[in-house]
């Protein structure tokens, strides 16, 4: 049955598969065939009848035009797309569509770039014989970013379908019936989902649109430039609009190894933080307290002198994971240029202990298109829709092709598919996986070996780990670490148990990365034991936690806030605030920043820069910028190449960032993408501490970095269980006498913040979630570690 | 609408058992009996006329979200069957439905005749109940009953071939 056969679509032979539909082989063809409700990426609902072509079979005419998108090719079919039958049907059903559209086409969004639209102008009549009354809908809310004008509606169902086949939730529907039918949430409610945003693409009318770019251009007057989003590991492609030097919109561009025809809403939506008030459009100097505007060469010309005069030992640079492969790798030279390793990109981790031991370039370990085909998954800390939401997706297709999913996390996540979720505190996680790997047989670093000694396996455990072996023995199984696991205290001993267990059933071990670019920093040496090329280097420097331990005297901050951006906000602050000399390179201003550092330099945000990110995959994708940046603003890569001339530093000169870019490739050729550890992952837990509660942060999804953060539209969105509160289960604040609505002060070592208690049975027993990176969590400690809850008497 | 990845399953993390009353848990529990486990969901037009009879004859939302519960969907889809349906009613209703066929059989041979004759004897439009909350007027898609048209449904009864004053007669008889 799998053997290909030929059909024939308007006098053209074409080779097509069994069980294909014809829309499908035309598509591959070039042969177009109006539609509106077909999508290749949705199921087939065959309601627009716009698709109808004349069709026949082993010389048999079909008694009336068949829908192209419905009708299975056989062989001898032959298709006419285009013969007086099938214009006459697709003309017919055309001036039915219409009969209900508006004509406000001046009016739409869509206007221009609508499906609609165009196919009127091909199968519509001129003049319309309908006379009657046409219907009108009332429109909803549907939240911050998408705009509804239902009336437009052509119930084509793609936004329906999309919910409940892509998204996995069913938020909008199609209620009532015949002319009463509406597309809607039927109780008014906010779209939420991380992707719904997708169905402002999908929508052929002008029915669901961008709220954010509704009414502020046109399509023709936007330019295209393709690029890579910004945020998680994946690296989705996009193509940005724009018009007169600003992004208009984001839409996704096709990449079925990447993100298939999909992005998120962080992703579409982040470019509105570009047009923040607080960005940073000038060099600033610090003196005596006050902030004083200078030119470039005045502000390059005194970073460079205070960073020869810096003791070296003394002086640390902290990169963010999100910053452009040419910016990490210029940064790591002139860093290494002064002598100084101490460079790191690993904000939010605590737990270095592993460094040694650490893959070479930790990746995920399976591609994203392979990881929708694995038949068992073992996600160990991961927020993964929040981190990941385009990895989640491919995760929830291999979950509804029937592979295993088992979520060692401290919470409970709400996936939309079946999984098995072990819930427990961080020394909880500990127990769970060395159960798991105790089942499987799996021997590790002697801590590792106790805590699998000291293991009693549950009946979830061990049917994990069976999933688990069997599936590793077809080569289908996968080990995933994300955010949370990266936040651990004891992320190597995770780290150690996870990779135990992948090699005991013979899964594969990946790295969720923290950001955008996050192996890209691994590859350009921005990590304290790593050369360009991820390879591994003689001297080793300080990680964040080394060069955040408050004995820096000189800091460059990059491309972060260090008030959100870091995994121990409050004492990494106070360890900034203790260095002599700080330089933050940053798009954006911040009370922080003017607070902590003593030069602000101004670069480049997302989209004003060229640059290459390199996705959990180890893809690089290389970029170009669309728009200039604001005032003074300018690349990073540029920034550093002049630093690096007034260091007289050897070889920066760069005539642009292709050549960065070329001179990182050219030692990256034999940078291995293999996940085996170099060493043991031994380190004696530090998590299993007695009895006091543990926090739990995770990144609220539209906190994760200093872009979406400035994106209106975004922080409108809401974002359940990610508040700035103490979330606590029932049982836990009860056995605390807490209850909710209860003000507490949160103390992490000596600092702490005023927080409401919200109850909740997706915290394990022992620990309170507490979100990071938003605003009011600064004064927290540690991400994941110990906090105490009091009470405050008179709030 | 045919999903490509059916059903869509939820665990709305809410306890069963607290759902409706013993009786109707357990008249809806012999209706999912009839479909595989994974389809529970197949129950639900049963579960919603159960659980409609019990209320007075209509639905709330929040009555919809239980029935969602109880069948591990998405509320959404409880609501796009209720409003589908011409059987399932959103809004408190009379005592009685009086429920008009109006399709074409019917409406040839007579049945708007039927519904004006009811709208002006007792001053109710479709969809509309009766000052005194006796009965609701409903106009209704095809009702099967095409040979011996015209046909109305009277609560949960039919009757066929009737004249304005036949239908007089039923709902005078009506409490």
């Amino acid at each position: 049955m799998t053997d290909k056969l030929n059909i024939e679509i308007d006098g053209r032979v074409c080779e097509a598969a069994p069980g294909e539909m014809i829309i499908a082989v035309a598509d591959r063809e070039g042969i177009s065939i109006p539609r509106f409700c077909y999508h290749k990426k949705l199921s087939i609902a065959a309601n627009c009848r716009m698709c109808l072509v004349e069709a026949e079979q082993g010389g048999r005419p079909f008694p009336k035009p068949v829908p192209a998108c419905a009708t299975p090719v056989g062989d001898g079919l032959k298709v006419w797309t285009r013969s007086p039958k099938a214009i006459e049907a697709q003309r017919g059903t055309m001036e039915f569509l219409l009969i209900n559209h508006p004509l406000d086409c001046p009016i739409c969004d869509q206007g221009g770039e609508c499906e609609l639209q165009d196919v009127a102008m091909g199968y519509g009549g001129d003049v319309s014989r309908f006379a009657e009354r046409k219907r009108v809908v009332k429109d909803e809310d549907l939240g911050p970013l998408i705009a509804t004008e239902m009336t437009r509606c052509i119930h084509c169902t793609r936004c329906v379908r999309f919910g409940a086949e892509v998204a996995g939730v069913r938020e909008l529907g199609a209620t009532g019936r015949g002319e009463e039918m509406r597309i809607g949430t039927f109780i008014a409610q906010t779209v939420e989902h991380e992707l719904s945003g997708n169905v402002i693409d999908l929508c052929p009318v002008g029915a669901l649109t961008s709220k954010p770019y509704r009414f502020t251009a046109r399509p023709w007057e936007l330019t295209m430039h393709d690029s890579i989003a910004p945020h998680d590991g994946l690296g989705s492609n996009i193509r940005l609009h724009v018009r007169r030097n600003q992004v208009m919109r984001i839409h996704p561009r096709d990449n079925e190894a990447v993100n298939e025809t999909w992005i998120s809403d962080r992703d579409r939506f982040s470019y509105a933080g570009l047009y923040s008030e607080d960005r940073l459009t000038k060099p600033m100097l610090k003196q005596d307290g006050s902030w004083r505007e200078v030119e470039w060469t005045d502000a390059l010309t005194l970073v460079a002198e205070r960073l020869k005069a810096a003791d070296a030992a003394d002086t640390g640079w902290l990169m963010a994971p999100n910053a452009t492969l040419e910016e990490l790798y210029l940064a790591a030279r002139v860093a290494r240029g002064l002598g100084c390793a101490n460079i790191d990109h690993r904000l939010r981790q605590q737990d270095f202990r592993g460094d040694a031991a650490d893959p070479l370039l930790p990746w995920l370990g399976v591609t994203a298109s392979e990881l929708e085909r694995q038949q068992a998954i073992l996600l160990i800390g991961s927020d993964i829709r929040h981190e990941q939401p385009l990895l989640a997706h491919r995760i929830r297709k291999a979950a509804l092709a029937g592979a295993q999913v088992v979520c060692v996390n401290p919470i409970k996540l709400e996936l939309n598919h079946p999984a098995t979720q072990l819930m427990g505190s961080p020394a909880q996680m500990l127990s769970d996986l060395a159960a798991i790997a105790k089942v499987l047989g799996a021997r590790g670093s002697s801590a590792a070996n106790d805590l699998i000694g000291a293991a009693e396996p549950t009946d979830a455990q061990t049917a994990a780990a069976a999933a688990l072996r069997e599936a590793g023995g077809q080569g289908g199984g996968v080990v995933l670490l994300g955010a949370l696991a990266i936040a651990h205290p004891d992320f190597t001993l995770v780290k150690g148990l996870a990779h135990a267990i992948a090699a005991a059933a013979e899964c594969r071990i990946g790295y969720l990365p923290a950001a955008a670019n996050s192996l890209g920093a691994y590859l350009a040496g921005a990590h304290p034991d790593r050369l360009p090329g991820a390879k591994p280097s003689e001297t080793k420097g300080g990680a964040v936690a080394e060069i955040l331990d408050g004995t820096s005297k000189t800091l460059v901050l990059w491309g972060f806030e260090p008030d959100r951006d870091l995994i121990d906000t409050a004492a990494g602050m106070e360890a900034i605030g203790k260095a002599d000399f700080v330089v933050a390179c940053s798009a954006f201003r911040s009370a922080a920043l003017d607070e902590m550092a003593d030069v602000l330099l101004p670069i480049s945000a997302f989209a004003e820069t060229s640059g290459t990110f390199v996705n959990a995959n180890g893809t690089w994708q290389r970029f170009q910028g669309a728009v200039a940046p604001p005032g003074e603003a300018r690349p990073g890569w540029k920034v550093l190449r002049v630093l690096g001339n007034l260091l007289d530093l050897e070889g920066f000169e760069y005539r642009d960032g292709a050549e960065v870019q070329a001179e990182l490739a050219a030692l990256c050729t034999d940078s291995p993408l293999d996940n085996a550890p170099r060493g043991d992952f031994d380190a004696s837990p530090a998590s299993a501490s007695g009895s006091g509660l543990m926090r739990v942060g995770t990144i609220p999804i539209y906190a994760a970095d200093p872009l979406v953060r400035r994106s209106t539209p975004l922080q409108q969105m809401p974002m359940p269980r990610c508040e700035l509160a103490v979330y606590l289960h029932p049982q836990q604040a009860a056995a605390d006498s807490l209850g909710p609505g209860d003000i507490v002060y949160a103390q992490q070592g000596h600092q702490g913040a005023r927080l409401r208690v919200i109850l909740d049975d997706h915290v394990p027993m022992g620990c309170a979630r507490i979100s990071g990176a938003l605003a009011g969590s600064e004064s927290l400690g540690p991400l994941v570690g110990p906090v105490s809850l009091e009470r405050v008497k008179n709030p | 609408m045919s999903f490509r990845n059916l059903p869509l399953a939820i665990d709305h993390e809410r306890d069963k058992s607290t759902l409706f009353t013993p009786e109707i848990r357990a008249a809806i529990d012999k209706h999912i009996a009839k479909y595989p486990s994974e389809w529970r969901q197949s129950a639900v037009m049963p579960a919603l006329t159960l659980v409609q009879d019990a209320n007075g004859g209509w639905l709330t939302q929040a009555l919809m979200d239980d029935i969602a519960v109880y069948l591990d969907m998405p509320p959404m889809s409880v609501y796009e069957v209720a409003t589908f349906y011409g059987m399932y009613d959103l809004e408190p209703q009379g005592r009685h439905k009086v429920c008009v066929c109006n399709s074409i059989s019917c409406m040839l041979q007579g049945s708007e005749e039927l519904i004006e004759h009811v709208e002006h004897k007792y001053g109710v439009k479709p969809g509309e109940t009766t000052a005194d909350g006796r009965f609701t007027l409903k106009e209704v898609e095809c009702l099967g009953a095409c040979r011996d048209a015209p046909a109305v449904l009277l609560d949960k009864t039919y009757h066929e071939k009737l004249s304005p004053d036949a239908l007089d007669k039923l709902i005078d008889d009506l409490e």
